[in-house]
Protein backbone atom coordinates (compact mmCIF):
# COMPACT_ATOMS: atom_id res chain seq x y z
CA UNK A 1 0.00 0.00 0.00
CA UNK A 2 1.59 3.23 -0.66
CA UNK A 3 0.16 5.12 2.05
CA UNK A 4 3.86 6.45 3.82
CA UNK A 5 4.72 4.99 6.91
CA UNK A 6 7.09 7.42 7.31
CA UNK A 7 4.90 10.19 7.09
CA UNK A 8 2.75 8.28 9.30
CA UNK A 9 5.13 8.11 11.70
CA UNK A 10 6.03 11.55 11.91
CA UNK A 11 2.59 12.88 12.36
CA UNK A 12 2.02 10.16 14.87
CA UNK A 13 4.94 10.82 16.71
CA UNK A 14 3.82 14.79 16.47
CA UNK A 15 0.84 14.32 18.36
CA UNK A 16 2.38 11.93 21.22
CA UNK A 17 5.32 14.90 21.71
CA UNK A 18 2.19 17.03 22.49
CA UNK A 19 0.77 14.84 24.67
CA UNK A 20 -2.39 13.78 23.21
CA UNK A 21 -2.94 10.89 24.75
CA UNK A 22 -7.00 9.70 23.34
CA UNK A 23 -7.31 9.59 19.77
CA UNK A 24 -10.31 9.01 17.96
CA UNK A 25 -10.65 7.73 14.20
CA UNK A 26 -12.71 6.40 11.75
CA UNK A 27 -10.73 3.89 9.15
CA UNK A 28 -9.70 5.72 5.93
CA UNK A 29 -7.17 4.35 3.24
CA UNK A 30 -4.05 7.12 4.37
CA UNK A 31 -5.25 6.85 8.10
CA UNK A 32 -4.43 2.95 8.39
CA UNK A 33 -0.93 3.15 9.54
CA UNK A 34 -1.31 5.99 12.31
CA UNK A 35 -4.31 4.14 13.78
CA UNK A 36 -2.58 0.79 13.67
CA UNK A 37 0.37 2.99 15.84
CA UNK A 38 -2.60 4.70 18.31
CA UNK A 39 -3.63 0.84 18.52
CA UNK A 40 -0.18 -0.45 19.10
CA UNK A 41 1.07 2.03 21.48
CA UNK A 42 0.06 1.23 25.48
CA UNK A 43 0.34 4.72 25.97
CA UNK A 44 -2.51 5.29 23.49
CA UNK A 45 -5.92 5.10 23.63
CA UNK A 46 -7.50 4.59 20.13
CA UNK A 47 -11.16 4.74 19.96
CA UNK A 48 -12.88 3.42 16.94
CA UNK A 49 -15.82 5.47 16.01
CA UNK A 50 -19.18 4.29 13.83
CA UNK A 51 -19.52 7.94 12.47
CA UNK A 52 -17.09 10.95 12.55
CA UNK A 53 -18.92 13.07 14.78
CA UNK A 54 -18.59 11.18 17.80
CA UNK A 55 -15.33 12.05 17.71
CA UNK A 56 -16.31 15.61 18.71
CA UNK A 57 -17.99 14.24 21.64
CA UNK A 58 -15.13 12.10 23.17
CA UNK A 59 -12.83 15.07 22.68
CA UNK A 60 -14.87 17.17 24.80
CA UNK A 61 -15.35 14.89 27.44
CA UNK A 62 -11.43 14.21 27.20
CA UNK A 63 -10.56 17.68 27.18
CA UNK A 64 -13.29 18.14 30.06
CA UNK A 65 -11.07 15.55 32.00
CA UNK A 66 -8.01 17.28 31.28
CA UNK A 67 -6.63 14.64 28.70
CA UNK A 68 -5.68 15.94 25.04
CA UNK A 69 -6.92 14.39 22.28
CA UNK A 70 -7.23 14.59 18.60
CA UNK A 71 -9.13 13.06 15.83
CA UNK A 72 -8.29 11.36 12.98
CA UNK A 73 -10.43 11.68 9.51
CA UNK A 74 -11.26 11.93 6.44
CA UNK A 75 -12.71 15.66 4.76
CA UNK A 76 -16.18 13.56 4.44
CA UNK A 77 -15.81 12.79 8.50
CA UNK A 78 -15.03 16.43 9.08
CA UNK A 79 -18.71 16.65 6.61
CA UNK A 80 -19.99 14.28 8.75
CA UNK A 81 -19.11 15.99 12.25
CA UNK A 82 -20.21 19.51 11.24
CA UNK A 83 -22.94 20.01 13.56
CA UNK A 84 -21.34 18.27 16.69
CA UNK A 85 -18.15 21.26 16.02
CA UNK A 86 -20.61 24.11 15.77
CA UNK A 87 -22.44 23.31 18.63
CA UNK A 88 -20.59 21.53 20.75
CA UNK A 89 -16.49 21.77 19.98
CA UNK A 90 -17.23 25.74 19.44
CA UNK A 91 -20.02 26.79 21.51
CA UNK A 92 -18.10 25.27 24.41
CA UNK A 93 -14.86 26.38 23.53
CA UNK A 94 -12.84 23.23 23.02
CA UNK A 95 -9.44 22.80 21.78
CA UNK A 96 -10.52 20.17 19.57
CA UNK A 97 -7.66 19.06 17.42
CA UNK A 98 -8.68 17.38 13.73
CA UNK A 99 -6.07 15.71 11.14
CA UNK A 100 -8.30 15.27 8.13
CA UNK A 101 -6.96 13.57 4.84
CA UNK A 102 -7.45 15.96 2.51
CA UNK A 103 -9.17 13.96 -0.10
CA UNK A 104 -10.13 14.73 -3.71
CA UNK A 105 -7.87 17.08 -4.74
CA UNK A 106 -5.11 16.88 -7.92
CA UNK A 107 -3.83 13.72 -7.87
CA UNK A 108 -6.86 12.04 -7.42
CA UNK A 109 -7.87 8.84 -8.56
CA UNK A 110 -11.02 7.94 -6.92
CA UNK A 111 -14.14 9.89 -8.42
CA UNK A 112 -16.24 9.63 -5.14
CA UNK A 113 -13.82 11.70 -2.88
CA UNK A 114 -13.60 14.45 -5.70
CA UNK A 115 -17.03 16.59 -5.10
CA UNK A 116 -15.47 16.97 -1.15
CA UNK A 117 -12.45 17.24 -2.25
CA UNK A 118 -13.90 20.71 -3.93
CA UNK A 119 -15.52 22.01 -0.78
CA UNK A 120 -13.31 21.06 2.33
CA UNK A 121 -11.25 24.47 2.86
CA UNK A 122 -14.19 26.29 1.85
CA UNK A 123 -16.00 24.63 4.84
CA UNK A 124 -13.25 25.35 7.35
CA UNK A 125 -13.55 28.83 6.21
CA UNK A 126 -17.31 29.34 6.66
CA UNK A 127 -17.00 27.75 9.92
CA UNK A 128 -13.93 29.61 10.78
CA UNK A 129 -11.76 26.50 11.77
CA UNK A 130 -8.34 27.91 11.64
CA UNK A 131 -6.14 25.21 9.08
CA UNK A 132 -3.09 24.47 8.08
CA UNK A 133 -1.62 21.25 5.74
CA UNK A 134 1.21 19.22 6.15
CA UNK A 135 2.66 19.02 2.86
CA UNK A 136 5.85 16.76 4.01
CA UNK A 137 6.82 15.01 6.86
CA UNK A 138 9.39 17.12 8.27
CA UNK A 139 6.78 19.83 8.88
CA UNK A 140 4.83 17.23 11.09
CA UNK A 141 6.32 18.17 14.41
CA UNK A 142 6.02 21.82 13.51
CA UNK A 143 3.06 22.02 12.30
CA UNK A 144 0.99 20.09 15.34
CA UNK A 145 2.81 21.67 17.49
CA UNK A 146 1.67 24.89 16.53
CA UNK A 147 -2.01 23.39 15.65
CA UNK A 148 -2.07 22.66 19.35
CA UNK A 149 -0.51 25.51 20.63
CA UNK A 150 -3.66 27.67 18.69
CA UNK A 151 -5.88 25.25 19.50
CA UNK A 152 -5.15 26.26 23.83
CA UNK A 153 -4.60 29.74 23.21
CA UNK A 154 -7.68 30.31 22.11
CA UNK A 155 -9.93 27.40 22.91
CA UNK A 156 -10.99 26.69 19.45
CA UNK A 157 -11.52 23.42 16.84
CA UNK A 158 -8.22 24.10 14.71
CA UNK A 159 -7.88 21.53 11.60
CA UNK A 160 -4.75 20.18 9.97
CA UNK A 161 -4.94 19.40 6.20
CA UNK A 162 -2.94 15.58 5.30
CA UNK A 163 -2.08 16.32 1.95
CA UNK A 164 -1.24 13.68 -0.76
CA UNK A 165 2.00 15.09 -0.98
CA UNK A 166 2.75 13.87 2.98
CA UNK A 167 0.54 10.65 2.54
CA UNK A 168 0.61 9.23 -0.45
CA UNK A 169 3.75 7.52 -1.94
CA UNK A 170 2.68 6.95 -5.68
CA UNK A 171 5.20 4.88 -8.12
CA UNK A 172 7.17 6.99 -10.11
CA UNK B 1 -43.47 8.24 35.81
CA UNK B 2 -42.40 11.74 35.48
CA UNK B 3 -38.77 12.77 34.85
CA UNK B 4 -38.35 15.11 37.54
CA UNK B 5 -39.28 12.61 40.44
CA UNK B 6 -36.81 10.45 38.40
CA UNK B 7 -34.20 13.22 39.22
CA UNK B 8 -35.37 14.20 42.43
CA UNK B 9 -35.27 10.62 43.58
CA UNK B 10 -31.43 9.60 42.73
CA UNK B 11 -30.11 13.37 43.14
CA UNK B 12 -28.43 12.33 46.07
CA UNK B 13 -26.43 9.69 44.49
CA UNK B 14 -25.17 12.04 42.22
CA UNK B 15 -22.41 13.64 44.54
CA UNK B 16 -18.91 12.79 43.17
CA UNK B 17 -20.20 11.39 39.85
CA UNK B 18 -19.26 13.69 36.69
CA UNK B 19 -22.80 14.27 35.51
CA UNK B 20 -23.40 14.77 31.46
CA UNK B 21 -26.84 15.71 30.54
CA UNK B 22 -28.56 16.34 27.20
CA UNK B 23 -30.26 19.89 26.06
CA UNK B 24 -33.74 21.19 26.96
CA UNK B 25 -36.17 19.56 29.50
CA UNK B 26 -33.32 17.28 31.06
CA UNK B 27 -31.04 20.29 31.62
CA UNK B 28 -33.82 22.64 32.75
CA UNK B 29 -35.13 20.04 34.94
CA UNK B 30 -31.83 18.85 36.61
CA UNK B 31 -30.67 22.34 37.74
CA UNK B 32 -34.49 22.94 39.28
CA UNK B 33 -34.12 19.83 41.55
CA UNK B 34 -30.55 20.97 42.31
CA UNK B 35 -26.96 22.60 40.14
CA UNK B 36 -23.65 21.34 41.15
CA UNK B 37 -20.28 22.08 39.62
CA UNK B 38 -20.14 18.19 38.83
CA UNK B 39 -23.08 18.63 36.43
CA UNK B 40 -22.45 19.52 32.62
CA UNK B 41 -25.75 20.24 30.20
CA UNK B 42 -24.89 20.01 26.63
CA UNK B 43 -27.37 23.01 25.46
CA UNK B 44 -27.32 21.43 21.95
CA UNK B 45 -25.13 18.97 19.81
CA UNK B 46 -28.20 16.26 19.99
CA UNK B 47 -27.03 13.02 20.28
CA UNK B 48 -23.68 13.85 21.44
CA UNK B 49 -23.70 13.59 25.25
CA UNK B 50 -23.14 9.51 25.56
CA UNK B 51 -20.24 10.42 23.31
CA UNK B 52 -18.73 13.06 25.57
CA UNK B 53 -19.67 10.61 28.36
CA UNK B 54 -17.68 8.00 26.44
CA UNK B 55 -14.63 10.64 26.56
CA UNK B 56 -15.06 11.29 30.42
CA UNK B 57 -15.01 7.89 31.08
CA UNK B 58 -12.21 6.70 29.11
CA UNK B 59 -9.85 9.88 30.28
CA UNK B 60 -10.84 9.29 34.04
CA UNK B 61 -11.62 5.38 34.77
CA UNK B 62 -11.12 6.52 38.50
CA UNK B 63 -14.61 8.40 38.45
CA UNK B 64 -18.12 6.92 37.76
CA UNK B 65 -19.64 9.23 34.94
CA UNK B 66 -23.14 9.24 34.66
CA UNK B 67 -24.98 10.48 31.08
CA UNK B 68 -28.95 11.50 31.32
CA UNK B 69 -29.58 11.21 27.52
CA UNK B 70 -33.17 11.05 26.04
CA UNK B 71 -34.87 8.92 23.14
CA UNK B 72 -34.59 12.00 20.65
CA UNK B 73 -31.01 12.41 21.14
CA UNK B 74 -29.34 9.32 21.56
CA UNK B 75 -31.94 8.05 18.07
CA UNK B 76 -29.90 10.79 16.33
CA UNK B 77 -26.40 8.80 17.48
CA UNK B 78 -27.39 5.40 17.64
CA UNK B 79 -23.81 4.67 16.42
CA UNK B 80 -22.58 5.55 20.11
CA UNK B 81 -24.27 2.72 21.41
CA UNK B 82 -21.99 0.12 19.31
CA UNK B 83 -19.07 2.61 20.27
CA UNK B 84 -19.96 2.71 24.16
CA UNK B 85 -20.30 -1.21 23.68
CA UNK B 86 -16.89 -1.67 22.22
CA UNK B 87 -14.63 0.34 24.80
CA UNK B 88 -17.41 -0.84 27.72
CA UNK B 89 -16.22 1.56 30.19
CA UNK B 90 -17.18 0.12 33.50
CA UNK B 91 -17.69 3.47 35.13
CA UNK B 92 -20.36 4.90 32.91
CA UNK B 93 -23.89 4.56 33.16
CA UNK B 94 -26.13 5.99 30.16
CA UNK B 95 -29.60 7.11 31.28
CA UNK B 96 -32.48 7.51 28.53
CA UNK B 97 -35.40 9.34 29.62
CA UNK B 98 -37.48 7.92 26.92
CA UNK B 99 -40.73 10.14 26.70
CA UNK B 100 -41.58 8.97 23.10
CA UNK B 101 -41.42 13.06 22.09
CA UNK B 102 -38.96 15.55 20.91
CA UNK B 103 -41.14 17.78 23.57
CA UNK B 104 -38.93 21.01 23.80
CA UNK B 105 -40.18 21.44 19.78
CA UNK B 106 -43.08 21.12 20.33
CA UNK B 107 -44.33 17.80 21.35
CA UNK B 108 -43.64 15.81 17.78
CA UNK B 109 -43.52 11.64 18.68
CA UNK B 110 -40.46 9.64 17.78
CA UNK B 111 -39.59 6.15 16.67
CA UNK B 112 -40.36 4.63 20.41
CA UNK B 113 -43.59 6.37 20.08
CA UNK B 114 -44.30 3.40 17.13
CA UNK B 115 -42.08 0.55 19.22
CA UNK B 116 -38.71 1.27 18.49
CA UNK B 117 -36.97 0.00 21.49
CA UNK B 118 -33.61 1.63 22.95
CA UNK B 119 -32.78 -1.22 25.32
CA UNK B 120 -33.20 -3.38 22.61
CA UNK B 121 -31.15 -1.56 20.16
CA UNK B 122 -28.80 -1.29 23.32
CA UNK B 123 -28.08 -4.88 24.21
CA UNK B 124 -28.16 -5.77 20.56
CA UNK B 125 -25.21 -3.33 20.15
CA UNK B 126 -23.24 -5.25 23.08
CA UNK B 127 -23.74 -3.24 25.82
CA UNK B 128 -23.51 -5.50 28.73
CA UNK B 129 -26.29 -4.46 31.13
CA UNK B 130 -29.53 -3.18 29.97
CA UNK B 131 -32.84 -2.26 31.55
CA UNK B 132 -36.35 -0.94 30.57
CA UNK B 133 -37.92 0.40 33.93
CA UNK B 134 -41.44 2.78 34.01
CA UNK B 135 -41.70 2.98 37.82
CA UNK B 136 -40.63 5.35 40.23
CA UNK B 137 -39.79 2.39 42.26
CA UNK B 138 -38.47 0.76 39.37
CA UNK B 139 -36.01 3.45 38.23
CA UNK B 140 -34.33 4.22 41.69
CA UNK B 141 -33.80 0.11 41.83
CA UNK B 142 -32.22 -0.17 38.62
CA UNK B 143 -30.35 3.33 38.79
CA UNK B 144 -28.67 1.78 42.29
CA UNK B 145 -27.84 -1.45 41.11
CA UNK B 146 -25.77 -0.07 38.21
CA UNK B 147 -23.90 2.39 40.02
CA UNK B 148 -23.05 -0.85 42.41
CA UNK B 149 -22.58 -2.87 39.00
CA UNK B 150 -19.10 -1.53 38.11
CA UNK B 151 -20.16 -2.18 34.16
CA UNK B 152 -21.65 -0.02 31.62
CA UNK B 153 -25.27 -0.09 31.73
CA UNK B 154 -27.56 1.60 29.74
CA UNK B 155 -30.62 1.87 31.59
CA UNK B 156 -33.75 3.24 29.77
CA UNK B 157 -36.77 4.73 31.58
CA UNK B 158 -40.20 5.62 30.40
CA UNK B 159 -41.41 8.82 31.35
CA UNK B 160 -44.57 11.18 30.33
CA UNK B 161 -44.08 13.96 28.20
CA UNK B 162 -43.96 16.25 30.27
CA UNK B 163 -41.62 19.23 31.14
CA UNK B 164 -41.08 22.41 32.56
CA UNK B 165 -42.27 25.93 30.55
CA UNK B 166 -39.07 27.31 29.32
CA UNK B 167 -35.21 25.78 28.75
CA UNK B 168 -33.21 29.21 29.37
CA UNK B 169 -31.84 28.87 33.10
CA UNK B 170 -29.53 31.75 34.82
CA UNK B 171 -26.45 29.50 34.35
CA UNK B 172 -23.97 30.61 31.08
CA UNK B 173 -22.59 27.89 28.97
CA UNK B 174 -19.20 28.84 29.43
CA UNK B 175 -19.95 29.43 33.26
CA UNK B 176 -21.06 25.70 33.37
CA UNK B 177 -18.29 24.41 31.18
CA UNK B 178 -15.39 25.80 33.02
CA UNK B 179 -16.83 25.06 36.54
CA UNK B 180 -17.30 21.72 35.52
CA UNK B 181 -14.02 21.42 33.78
CA UNK B 182 -12.15 22.62 36.72
CA UNK B 183 -14.28 20.50 38.98
CA UNK B 184 -13.07 17.12 36.92
CA UNK B 185 -9.57 18.11 36.92
CA UNK B 186 -9.63 18.88 40.58
CA UNK B 187 -7.49 22.30 39.89
CA UNK B 188 -10.09 24.48 42.47
CA UNK B 189 -10.18 22.44 45.52
CA UNK B 190 -13.22 24.70 46.38
CA UNK B 191 -15.07 22.96 43.81
CA UNK B 192 -14.20 19.42 44.55
CA UNK B 193 -17.17 18.38 46.66
CA UNK B 194 -20.02 19.71 45.52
Amino acid sequence: MPVSTNASQAVYDALKANDVRIVSALPETWLVHMMQMAEDDPEMTLVRLAKEEEGVGVSTGAHLAGVRSAMLMQNHGLFASLNGIISCAQLYRIPLLMCISHRGVMGERDPWQTEGGLLTTHVLDAIRVPYETIASAPDAMRRVSDAMTLAYSSLRPVALLLERSLMWEDAA
Amino acid sequence: MKRIDALRRIHPMLDGCAVVTIMGAVAAELQSVGHRPNFFYLQHAMGLASSLGLGLALARPDRQVIVFDGDGSLLMNLGSLTTLARYRPRNLLHVVFDNENLLSVGGFPTATSTGTDLAGIAREAGVPNTALVDTLVGFERAFTESLERDDLTTLVAKVEPVGPAGFVTELGLLENRFRFGRWMTGSTSEEETP
